[in-house]
């Protein structure tokens, strides 16, 4: 067959197309198995607000975290970039909140980070799927694909993301060689300590709260602390009525 | 090549206005060099305040495209010839506006050199990459059809037959454009100002009123400037059109009103308290612009209901300016802020947008009018020569309906 300039282009357009739908058939298909299987693993964790108030102004966890992963500490609130952090009850919970609250509850700071939720709105806008959900639950971040296009920080219904508006590394107070700082335009949050897990270490919240108010497990295993906490004891999600499911419990 | 060697003839007014344009598009330049160096902190954006002035432009832009087909339905659908000479107006001011928000979703990229990854990882879950796929889509149907069309008339002859479904194409595309923009929105479980089904809908039509205001002012610059004249008839309709749009607008953003203030649930009516009523700690600027685009649609209305005002060219002018500015306001600014206050853990957060952020903005706008300048100069240009050439006085363009 003779390969006129028409021939050529029609075969040309024809390829560049099966190669797109091969890849938007791809994504689809990564979407769908990802809901299917039940995981061996879920991450979640249970916060006693009780034992968390029993050091008054404790920043234990805050600055484990920042240390650990290179968090920026940035005073100027506009543009601060915060992974783990403290939030009034009566914004954390504002469905839970009334004129005659319990005094124990007023004003009291309450933990706040990432929710790694089963159904992530976050993982669902991203473009670029620079921010996906791992088998064992936690919700990652890729630094590197990250366009910085922050539409995932719109629809994130909880505030647990962070733009990088600046260079953040003139903001690290100590660095930790052994994890990634980050750069300009992209935007990041609690990543549950996953470079600790692989180690088999628990996040470093957890590992340096004092009161041992942060616990840490699968879900996916019955006789864990986080399953035994949860069958035992009342505790609230923040925001349940979304359908995010989050992995945070708060027990207060 | 394209024909934009008839874009480089000109008098001493047309160079001066296309050398003014690419002072301040320079000037935008030089801000967005220093945005790019310093990061997105130049704007008044924060970390409360996500999406600023920049997403509010290709928001409000994308309408403005998505309205050229308030002209392209009359005439090649229904085969209403008094816009035969406003038709390709219609599809260069989409061309030029969607430039534009490709262009503005470009400044608020925290990482512009990685916006191709947004091809290189297609992602069917975001909403985001089919707004890509349908302003993509738009932008080449209507290069193709401005540019099938015009040369065909610069011939002499009737358009090729291939073109007339790519013109109905069109049509459904560019609804499609501005409801994935409102999908963007409106499909966000946390941001109850967007949760609203409503918000497609209130996007077109508010679309099809500003768009329409901004063609109308545009033939009426023109032929004051060229004496290019789309005839009054045209015009009277496109003012029909932009007072059915603007009702329709007001009418969805009373539905709006009407179900958060009267079911009081508090994540729906803080919004619009916010904007509209003013409530302690609140946004000082975004309330002052939530009522100045109120009282702008209502004064709009008034102009545009009543036939005495709206057949007087003069008030017409002044119903369509007011029309495009409430609209701008309202999509251009408060939609986009709005939504973002207060935020999921109930701050309110001041935005006023900067210096740079502005500069870049207004560089955006220039660039766009550059773009309309220039393609208007070489439809006119074609038309000029045309109307000596094979075509009758006056009705150059080539209707394709049968």
């Amino acid at each position: 067959m003779k390969m006129t300039r028409k021939r050529f282009l029609e075969i040309g357009g024809v390829s560049l197309i099966a190669v797109a739908a091969k890849k938007v058939v791809g994504a689809l298909g990564n979407e769908a198995t990802a809901r299917s299987s039940a995981p061996a693993t879920r991450w979640a964790m249970v916060i006693d607000s009780a034992k968390c108030h029993k050091k008054d102004g404790c920043t234990d966890c805050i600055s484990a975290c920042n240390k650990t992963h290179n968090v920026p500490v940035i005073k100027d609130s506009l543009h601060e970039v915060k992974w783990i952090w403290k939030e009034p009850f009566e914004n954390v919970f504002p469905s839970q909140n009334n004129p005659y609250i319990e005094v124990a509850l007023q004003n009291k700071p309450v933990m706040v980070f990432c929710n790694h939720c089963d159904s992530p709105p976050c993982v669902r806008v991203c473009p670029t799927q620079a921010t996906w959900k791992r088998e064992d639950g936690i919700v990652m971040m890729d630094w590197h694909r990250c366009i910085g296009c922050r539409y995932c920080v719109a629809a994130c219904p909880y505030g647990s993301r962070s733009f990088n508006w600046f260079d953040p590394r003139p903001y690290i107070t100590t660095l930790n060689a052994d994890f990634p700082t980050r750069t300009k335009g992209v935007v990041e949050k609690c990543n549950f300590c996953e470079e600790r897990l692989a180690l088999g270490q628990p996040p470093a919240c957890v590992a340096a709260c004092p009161e041992k108010a942060l616990v840490f497990g699968n879900l996916a295993v019955p006789r864990s602390e986080v399953r035994q906490l949860l069958q035992s004891r009342y505790t609230i999600r923040r925001r349940p009525e979304l359908g995010t499911e989050p992995n945070l419990f708060y027990s207060v | 090549m394209f024909m934009i060697e008839k874009a480089l003839v000109g008098g001493r007014r047309y160079w001066g206005w296309a050398l003014g344009l690419f002072v301040v598009v320079a000037a935008g330049l030089y801000c967005y060099s220093r945005q790019l160096s310093y990061g997105l902190g130049i704007t008044g954006m924060s970390r409360n305040v996500t999406w600023g002035l920049y997403i509010g432009q290709f928001t409000f832009l994308v309408g403005v495209a998505a309205s050229a087909v308030m002209v392209v339905l009359p005439y090649y659908l229904h085969n209403h010839k008094e816009f035969a000479r406003m038709a390709i107006l219609g599809e260069f001011l989409a061309i030029s506006a969607v430039s534009m928000c490709v262009l503005f979703i470009f400044v608020d990229m925290g990482q512009p050199a990685r916006v191709l990854n947004v091809l290189l990882y297609p992602t069917p879950h975001s909403m985001m990459f089919w707004d890509m796929v349908s302003l993509g889509g738009y932008l080449v149907l209507n290069a193709v059809i401005a540019l099938v069309t015009l040369s065909a008339e610069r011939k002499g002859v009737a358009p090729p037959g291939w073109i007339r479904p790519v013109i109905l194409l069109s049509i459904p595309w560019a609804i499609s454009i501005h409801t994935v923009t409102a999908f963007l929105y409106s499909g966000l479980p946390g941001r109850s100002f967007w949760l609203t089904a409503i918000l497609a809908p209130r996007f077109l039509a508010s679309a099809f009123a500003s768009g329409p205001a901004l063609l109308i002012l545009l033939c009426i610059l023109l032929r004051k400037l060229t004496g290019y004249d789309v005839g009054s008839s045209a015009i009277s309709t496109l003012a029909v059109i932009v007072t059915y749009a603007m009702v329709i607008n007001a009418f969805f953003v009373l539905m709006e009103l009407f179900t958060s203030f009267y079911s009081q649930i508090p994540s729906s009516i803080e919004h619009f308290q916010i904007l509209y009523t003013g409530i302690p700690g609140g946004a000082l600027l975004l309330l002052v612009l939530g009522r100045i685009s109120l009282a702008f649609m209502a004064v709009a209305l008034l102009l545009l209901l009543i036939p005495k005002f709206r057949r007087n060219e003069r008030m017409l002018v002044v119903a369509c300016v007011v029309t495009f500015v409430s609209l701008w306001i309202d999509k251009g600014v408060c939609l986009v802020v709005g939504g973002f206050m207060p935020s999921p853990l109930g701050a309110i957060t001041r935005y006023v947008p900067t210096l740079p952020e502005i500069m870049i903005s207004v560089a955006v706008w220039a660039l766009g009018a550059l773009m309309i300048t220039v393609f208007y100069k070489i439809a006119l240009t074609v038309r000029e020569g045309g109307r000596t050439l094979a075509v009758g006085h006056g009705t150059t363009p080539l209707p394709l309906a049968k």
